[in-house]
This record gives structure tokens, C-alpha cells and sequence, in this order.
């Protein structure tokens, strides 16, 4: 195996640190609103990072990443109202393994199709959890949802807790910076996943599934992987967004929510590894500051998305790269 | 024993729908080789736009020509879809599969908003036509004409739409065309124009079934995706670019809705799903699929 491009190496890596720095830096500038839309932004990038892994390096399109998104989130609502449960970690410990366990099951009917097919699957089978958790209302809350107030949480195992004054203040800073760890993880860990030999034999059998499948690469077991991993760091995601929604309803389970995720690999191109996180967090401003002051905020999406699939293909990040490339090149030639 | 007729009915008349949109989405995929996510728009599109009309001229027409909306509206349906097929779709033919299904999702989240600007959040029926009509006793039990009316009318457009394709030159064209484009086109075929007609004839039939539907029940907002999930089923059982297959599917889906919602309302749509999951485990493409 060659040697891995280091990530922080170089310009590039001198720009993720600055980012990386700038991200801690971000509660002692900004306002406390600022800081909980940040906050927002890096679990849909969560999200993003995970569907990527099937989009980007694996070759699926799927139209149902709602259904991890959602299995997180409900995990959380489900333990807290039967379990009683506050504790942050056994939240996500509980998120995670139901999580996994639909991503499970769900993956082995889904990898055996591609294309069409893998999209229609996926979308079909979020469609019937959405239908469940909406008429299964006396464990789900139906349209109603379940509430996951904050003031309930504790994180680090109990060690930071939120009541009294300002604890709404309080909440925010201390679970902006909570989730910002569990984000810098999950890109780290992705960027492992992406450059191991694992992430490489999902990129030939994108690329090439006749050939991969020749050199003796069990497809189906990779994809399924792939679409495991995938349904672990969505409902990740989930989870993490619930306390700060602190309401969880069928809406999150809903096809456009998973329009929404594909939304964000789209917008900071999917061929790109960083592209969804960047995506995600854009998005999440445009949601609230361009989408909220219309009532019509679908067809501002549908536009974008139209338009960045004729035009822009690349996405944000992958054009940027391209044009800073270009300027480069030009400014590099002899006159 | 009349409740069962009754829902053998039921059951048809969904079916009816269910086929016209489903075909037009096999249609479509067979010739042209992409998914239309904006299948089910295009039916809550025929759906409003009939209701609108029919709203907007009883009163001033005489009662009986208002079926005649029902036409129109379809009719509409397939002139806008004429109109975006050569404007948004057509430069995705030759890209990969993601872009195609991409931009059809955008179109989706569009005409979703579209329909909800231009008519508001109200539910829109026409069931004037439905009462016009009247009822007929069915072991002592009403249901109404309309229904049986449409199943008929179902019937009808199946046996047109599969004259068109086995029984006309054109029909020849279009079966060509879906084989092999590039030797279609080879021959002098122009695809440009079929591919047109392709996607004006699947609009018309998506515009056909919501048409068929909002005298019996009001168009609302959100209309489009389940019918769009629910077609994917009927597709995915039957075989995707398969008209036979399309038929078969939307019986088999319509028979098994009607079943669950008599006795077990919650599990409809997961119970739809099961089947579909199950044939594509054993058959991956669909009962009347071709092999891959």
C-alpha cells in the first residue's frame, strides 16, 4: 500500500487547523443565538459525512437517510420517556445501536440494487418508518412528537448539568462544544474510513463494479458495510440534533428531510470529502436566513438544486478548488 | 358478502389509478431509461387542475360537460410536461444516473411549491361529478356509478395505451427507440421527438389518474409523493418498463391496500413495502422485468 497523503501537510493543512482553531474560538465571539445555529450546521455535517460515504465513494444515491437521522433522534426520545434516562452517553450508546441495527437491516435489502433501485428502496422503506412513528402514535407521540427538553440532559456522565439561571446559556456553550468534539471525530474517523483499504475497494466498486467483482471483492459485503457506516454517522447526527430541537416529530422521518441530506452533498459536491460538511452548514444558514422569511422555501431548494446540478456539478467547495486551481495556474504562466 | 363486492370495487377503481400513473412511469423509464421523481407532481398537478376547473365552471356550464374536464385536465398535464422534458430534462440524458434522479427531485420540491402557490393549502374537490351520477345498489348496499364508470374508463386507457405501443408505427418507433437508441437513431428515427412524446404520454396518464380521482377525493398538498411511493411499488412488483407488469402491480397493490386497511390500518404502507422487498429479493426485476 502507498503512503497516505497526510491531511495536515502542506496549505491545505494549514487551512484545516486555521478552521479547526476558529471552531473552538467560535462561543467567545459569537452570540449565544449564533452559537446554537453553529451547532445545528455541524450535526447535519454529521449527517452529510455519512451519506457521502454511500454518494461520494460508493456510488449509491439514497433518497432514506431520514430513517437514520430519525431512528437516532426517536432512540433518544424513546429511552428518555420509558428508560428515564439523562444521560448524554447512554443516549448515544442507545442511538447508535438502534441506529445500526435498522442501518443493518434496511442495507441487506438495499445493496443488492443499485442505482434506481437502491433510491427507490431507500426511500420507500423511510416512507414506512415515517408511517409508523405517525400512526403508532400512543408509543411515538404521533404528530405531536416527543419532547426531549435539555434541561433533563447531563453530559460527560453526569459531571455537567443544567439548571438554574441561565441554563439555556449555559446548555448552548457547553453542548456546542460537546458536539464540535464528536464532529471533529467523526471527520477524522471518516477520513480514515475514506483512505483505508476498505474505503479504496468501495471507491473500485464504484468506479468499476464487474471489474472489482473479478479481482474477487465480495460486493455486497462491502456495500453493505459501506451503507452500516453510513446509517451509524446519520444517526449520530440524529441524536445530537435532539437536544437542541428538543422536540422530535414524524417530520424528521418525512422524504424531504432526506431531500435535505442529499441536499447538502449536492451543494458542497459530493466528489469532494469536506464538500457535504461544508454543504451542511451552509444550508442550515440558508434554511434559517433565506428560507424562513418565505413560506415557499421548497421551490427556493428545488431552484438551487436544479440549477447546481445543470451549472455546477462540482459543488460549492469542488468549483471553488477548481477556480482557485485555475487562477494559479494562470497567474503561474509565463507571460 | 356485499361489504367483499363492494371492496372488490374499491379495490379496482385504485387500481384503475394506480395503473395510469405506474404505466406512465414505466413508460417513461422503458424509453427513455430515466426515473421521473416528479411523476407523482405530475398527477396532483391533473388532480388540481381539474378540480379548479370544474369549481371555477359549474354554474355557468351545463352539468354533463364538466366530464369533459377530466380530458382537459390530463391534456394539460401532458403540455406542461411537454414543456419541461425538452427545457430541464433532456441535457441529463447522456450524465449519470444520480444527475438525472437529481434533477428530477428538484423538479419535485418545485412543482410541489408550485401547486401550493398557485392554490393555496385548502383541499380542492369536485365531487359534483360524483354526485351527478348518482348511486346503484349493489346487493342492497349504494355505491357510486362514478366508480364503476372509471373502472371502465381505466380499462379503456390500459387497452389504448397497449394498442399504441404493439399496434401502431409509431408504437414501433418508440419500442425501437427503447432498445437501442443509438441504432434508432442510426436508422434516421428522430429521438428527440419520441423521447417528447414519450414524456408527454406518461404526463398525460399521471394527469389522467388525478384527474380520475379528485371528484372521489379532494386534492391536497402532499398528494404527489405517496402516490409517487406507492407506484415505485406497483413498478417494482410488476417490473419497471414493463406496461404488463404495471397492470399486474397495480391490481396486486390495490388488492393488498384494500385488504389492510380493512384489518390492519397501521401496517398499510409497511405491508406494501414487505411485498415489494420480497419480490425484489426473489425476483430483482419485478415479475415482468427483463433480465438485466
Amino acid at each position: 500500500m502507498s503512503a497516505r497523503p497526510a491531511p495536515w501537510s502542506g496549505r491545505r493543512g494549514a487551512i484545516i487547523a486555521a478552521a479547526v482553531v476558529l471552531l473552538f474560538l467560535v462561543p467567545l465571539f459569537a452570540s449565544t443565538y449564533q452559537t446554537q445555529l453553529l451547532t445545528y450546521g455541524l450535526t447535519f455535517a454529521i449527517a452529510a459525512l455519512g451519506f457521502n460515504l454511500l454518494l461520494g465513494y460508493t456510488g449509491l444515491l439514497s433518497f432514506g437517510h431520514s430513517a437514520y437521522f430519525g431512528a437516532g433522534a426517536y432512540a433518544v426520545a424513546l429511552i428518555l420517556r420509558y428508560f428515564g434516562v439523562s444521560s448524554m452517553e447512554l443516549f448515544l450508546l442507545g442511538g447508535i445501536v438502534f441506529s445500526s441495527a435498522l442501518a443493518a437491516l434496511f442495507g441487506v435489502v438495499c445493496v443488492r440494487h443499485t442505482k434506481i433501485f437502491f433510491g427507490i428502496l431507500t426511500l420507500a422503506l423511510s416512507q414506512v418508518l415515517w408511517t409508523l412513528a405517525y400512526k403508532f402514535f400512543w408509543i411515538t407521540g404521533g404528530t405531536d412528537g416527543l419532547r426531549v427538553p435539555f434541561a433533563k440532559l447531563t453530559l460527560l456522565g453526569g459531571l455537567i448539568r443544567f439548571d438554574g439561571a441561565d441554563a439555556l446559556v449555559k446548555f448552548i456553550h457547553s453542548y456546542y462544544y460537546y458536539v464540535l468534539v464528536l464532529f471533529l471525530a467523526c471527520v477524522a474517523a471518516m477520513w480514515l474510513i475514506v483512505h483505508s483499504p476498505f474505503g479504496k475497494t468501495l471507491q473500485a466498486i464504484r468506479d468499476n463494479e464487474t471489474r472489482a467483482r473479478f479481482l474477487g471483492v465480495r460486493i455486497w459485503r462491502y456495500r453493505w458495510l459501506a451503507f452500516v457506516v453510513s446509517g451509524i454517522f446519520t444517526g449520530l447526527a440524529g441524536i445530537l440534533w435532539v437536544p437542541l430541537n428538543g422536540l422530535t416529530t414524524p417530520e424528521i422521518l418525512y422524504w424531504p428531510q432526506s431531500g435535505k441530506i442529499v441536499f447538502f452533498a449536492v451543494l458542497g459536491g459530493f466528489r469532494n470529502f469536506l464538500g457535504p460538511v461544508v454543504g451542511a452548514i451552509i444550508y442550515n444558514y440558508l434554511e434559517v436566513y433565506a428560507i424562513a422569511s418565505t413560506e415557499y422555501w421548497q421551490i427556493f431548494l428545488g431552484v438551487i438544486l436544479i440549477l447546481l446540478v445543470t451549472f455546477l456539478p462540482a459543488g460549492i467547495v469542488g468549483s471553488s478548488i477548481r477556480v482557485y486551481e485555475w487562477l494559479r495556474r494562470r497567474k503561474g504562466a509565463p507571460a | 358478502m356485499e361489504i367483499v363486492a363492494l371492496q372488490v370495487l374499491n379495490s379496482l377503481f385504485y387500481a384503475a389509478v394506480l395503473f395510469l400513473i405506474a404505466a406512465g412511469l414505466s413508460l417513461i423509464f422503458g424509453v427513455m431509461g430515466i426515473i421521473n421523481m416528479a411523476h407523482g407532481s405530475f398527477y396532483a398537478l391533473g388532480a388540481y387542475i381539474t378540480a379548479w376547473a370544474v369549481i371555477k365552471a359549474s354554474g355557468t356550464l351545463p352539468p354533463g360537460t364538466l366530464y369533459g374536464f377530466l380530458l382537459l385536465g390530463a391534456l394539460a398535464v401532458a403540455v406542461i410536461g411537454m414543456a419541461i422534458e425538452p427545457t430541464l430534462i433532456r441535457p441529463f440524458y447522456k450524465r449519470p444516473e444520480e444527475y438525472q434522479l437529481l434533477v428530477t427531485f428538484g423538479l419535485l420540491l418545485v412543482m410541489d411549491d408550485v401547486i401550493r402557490i398557485v392554490w393555496g393549502g385548502t383541499p380542492l374537490t369536485a365531487s359534483a361529478l360524483v354526485d351527478r351520477l348518482g348511486l346503484v345498489s349493489i346487493g342492497g348496499l349504494p355505491y357510486p356509478v362514478y366508480n364503476i364508470v372509471m373502472i371502465g374508463v381505466g380499462a379503456v386507457a390500459a387497452l389504448a395505451l397497449w394498442a399504441f405501443v404493439y399496434r401502431t408505427r409509431f408504437g414501433v418507433l418508440l419500442r425501437a427507440t427503447a432498445q437501442d437508441r443509438r441504432m434508432a437513431a442510426a436508422l434516421g428515427i428522430d429521438i428527440g421527438r419520441i423521447y417528447l412524446l414519450a414524456f408527454g404520454i406518461g404526463c398525460l396518464m399521471a394527469g389522467l389518474g388525478g384527474a380520475i380521482v379528485v371528484p372521489t377525493q379532494a386534492a391536497v398538498l402532499g398528494m404527489g409523493v405517496e402516490v409517487l411511493v406507492i407506484s415505485f411499488v406497483v413498478v417494482v412488483i410488476g417490473g419497471l418498463g414493463s406496461l404488463e407488469g404495471a397492470l399486474v402491480g397495480a391490481l396486486v397493490v390495490s388488492a393488498l391496500r384494500t385488504i389492510t386497511i380493512q384489518f390492519a390500518e397501521e401496517f398499510e404502507l409497511a405491508a406494501l413495502y414487505l411485498i415489494a422487498a420480497i419480490v425484489l429479493l426473489i425476483r430483482p426485476t419485478g415479475l415482468f422485468g427483463k433480465k438485466a
